[in-house]
């Protein structure tokens, strides 16, 4: 449906949009997300030609906008902007019939169209449609705004940061709303915004960029499993806890960079690493780097033997679990016994990956309670 | 000089000069009106350029309007259409100051709207940039009218009548209610055109823009 074909823009020496190619499917809801100066704003006007790339195009339905009348081609597209932008000098019929009129809809038509609106929106045809703007709450305003984009039944329709002045409880509203009307009209929509909530909450695709680039275009579910960079990751933020507690697994809340000690290690080499690393008990590796077992401080003070090696008083009865169990069953080892103060995580090939701690738990816990 | 005598004396001269002192004003104001929205239209188009233009016009406002006619008579000689010129030019600045002003306050916003929506820049200049900006037009459109009102005096400096006649009688032979004569006609003239504009400015303006209303 909206094609990014080597899409570049710039102002001055300052490169805006470093030629993005993308896809959007026909009914597809697209987000554009990412820090501020990213571009994403610019990408969504350069759909409807309210800024021309400096090189690239941009094909609507098979069709390079270039080629067509740009009053035309946003007649052809909706548009809303987070200012609102409703017209104060018409009232909230003729806000609506704006794009219909530009189009030379008959009067009757527009009437039709003003009352199918606001049925949309469940706002009363005979007590809104002859109010002004200014009469409006800003929520309801935005609702306008959003059926001044849709009322020539657009098939695109543009939304930079529509909420973003709204306040969190009429946002959720008008959100549950938007995703309402899209499932209702089918139409295309490219959504600007910075609130990964909001993101995730609408979104088919959501389409990541960063510096003018495209980072990752992928679906929430996707995002939040494998963030493609680290700022999508700190974007994600508390999102990527938030998921479906069945499916964390040990990856998920275990420490990694734990010290470990080959088996021929003698003691006394393993007290000083113990000392130097600060912790008091060592993870022991045979010499591939697979799992044995551990050797804590208390085991090596019960044997003052300077001639045994690690593997000698190693313990190899604590737990270990895989890297992709489920977090649950980590949980549960650790709780059912006092005597288990971790449990080992290991990789497939058998390789430390890392442990999990009753602290890291309550820490990993408190994160998802409070954030 | 009783009132009686002045009415005696005066009465038809005075309906006849408040006549023409009025088509001097509604003439030139209409047309001061016109250039000044037409000017104020393109220069507003042109903002870049008009931070230099303005200040030079304002300078020809600052020329004293006797000086004006002065000139203007000694190219034209003793006919209507120098008032007329001179008093258009006069009440051409604050209604074109009024509508740059006025169309370069517009909020980006609506501007930006009515592009999104598929206005060319003409249709966005009627339907949603001038009607936004028309109480200040209409703002300048009463100065101009109180100005020209004041301003019309100067006809009778060349001959032309109006009520400047009285007053300028008044000072030749150092008459004060003969003065009076003129200028205070002038001044209620100047009320009720000025109450007439206000009436026009609240007709024009839609519900939704007037001031109480908050613009969003």
């Amino acid at each position: 449906m909206i094609q990014f074909e080597n899409v570049s823009m710039s102002y001055g020496t300052n490169e805006i949009i470093k030629n993005i190619n993308f896809t959007i499917e026909k009914g597809q809801f697209v987000v554009l997300i990412g820090p501020s100066g990213c571009g994403k704003t610019t990408t969504l006007k350069i759909i409807n030609r309210l800024i021309e790339p400096a090189a690239g195009r941009v094909l609507i339905g098979g069709r390079d906008t270039s080629a067509v009348n740009r009053v035309e081609l946003r007649r052809s597209i909706g548009y809303v902007i987070q200012q609102i932008g409703l017209f104060p000098n018409m009232t909230v019929a003729q806000n609506i019939c704006v794009v219909p009129k530009l189009l030379g809809y008959h009067k009757q038509r527009c009437a039709q169209i003003v009352r199918e609106m606001l049925e949309m929106v469940n706002m009363p045809v005979d007590q809104y449609a002859e109010k002004y703007p200014s009469e409006l709450s800003g929520g309801q305003q935005q609702r306008i705004g959003v059926l001044r984009a849709l009322a020539a039944s657009p098939p695109i329709v543009l939304m930079d940061e529509p909420f973003g002045a709204l306040d969190p409880m009429t946002r959720a509203v008008l959100q549950e709303e938007i995703l309402r009307l899209q499932k209702k009209l089918h139409k295309t929509i490219v959504f600007v915004t910075h609130d990964m909530e909001e993101a995730l909450t609408l979104a088919d695709v959501i389409l990541f960029m960063e510096n003018g680039s495209i980072v990752q275009m992928a679906p929430p579910e996707e995002m939040l499993r494998n963030p493609a960079s680290d700022t999508v990751r700190s974007f994600l933020g508390k999102h990527i806890k938030n998921m479906d507690p069945a499916a964390l697994t040990a990856a998920d809340f275990m420490k990694k960079g734990i010290v470990s000690a080959r088996a021929d290690r003698s003691v006394f080499e393993c007290t000083s690493l113990m000392a130097r690393k600060g912790v008091d008990t060592l993870v022991i590796v045979d010499d591939d780097g697979r799992y044995l077992g551990t050797l804590s401080v208390e085991d090596i003070r019960l044997h003052k033997d300077d001639a045994l090696k690690a593997g000698d008083l190693m313990r190899t009865d604590h737990p270990a679990v895989h890297v992709t169990d489920s977090a649950k069953g980590c949980f549960d080892i650790l709780l059912s016994s006092s005597a288990n103060k971790y449990v080992i995580v290991l990789s497939p090939d058998g390789a430390v990956a890392g442990i999990i701690t009753k602290t890291g738990i309550a820490r990993a816990l408190a994160e998802k309670l409070w954030g | 000089m009783t009132l009686s005598k002045i009415i005696d004396g005066y009465g038809a001269s005075l309906l006849r000069n408040v006549g023409i002192h009025l088509g001097f004003v509604l003439i030139s104001v209409a047309a001061g009106f016109l250039l000044g929205l037409v000017f104020g239209i393109l220069l507003s188009r042109i903002p870049k350029y008009s931070k230099i233009i303005l200040p030079v016009l304002s300078v020809f406002n600052t020329i004293p309007g006797i000086v004006f006619i002065g000139i203007l008579f000694l190219y034209l000689g003793m006919i209507s259409l120098t008032v007329v010129i001179a008093l258009s030019i006069y009440a051409m600045f604050p209604v074109l100051k009024n509508t740059f002003v006025g169309l370069t306050n517009v909020e980006p916003q609506y501007i930006e709207a009515a592009k999104g929506c598929g206005m060319s820049p003409v249709q966005a200049l009627f339907k949603v940039e001038l009607p936004l900006a028309l109480p200040t037009v209409i703002g300048g459109l009463r100065m101009a009218t109180i100005y020209t009102v004041s301003w019309a005096v100067l006809a009778a400096m060349i001959g032309l009548g109006g009520l400047g006649e009285f007053i300028y009688q008044g000072i030749s032979i150092n008459e004060n209610s003969l003065i009076l004569l003129g200028a205070v006609p002038a001044a209620i003239v100047a009320i009720i055109l000025g109450l007439l504009i206000d009436r026009l400015q609240k007709l024009v303006t839609p519900r939704g823009v007037r001031k109480g209303a908050k613009q969003r």
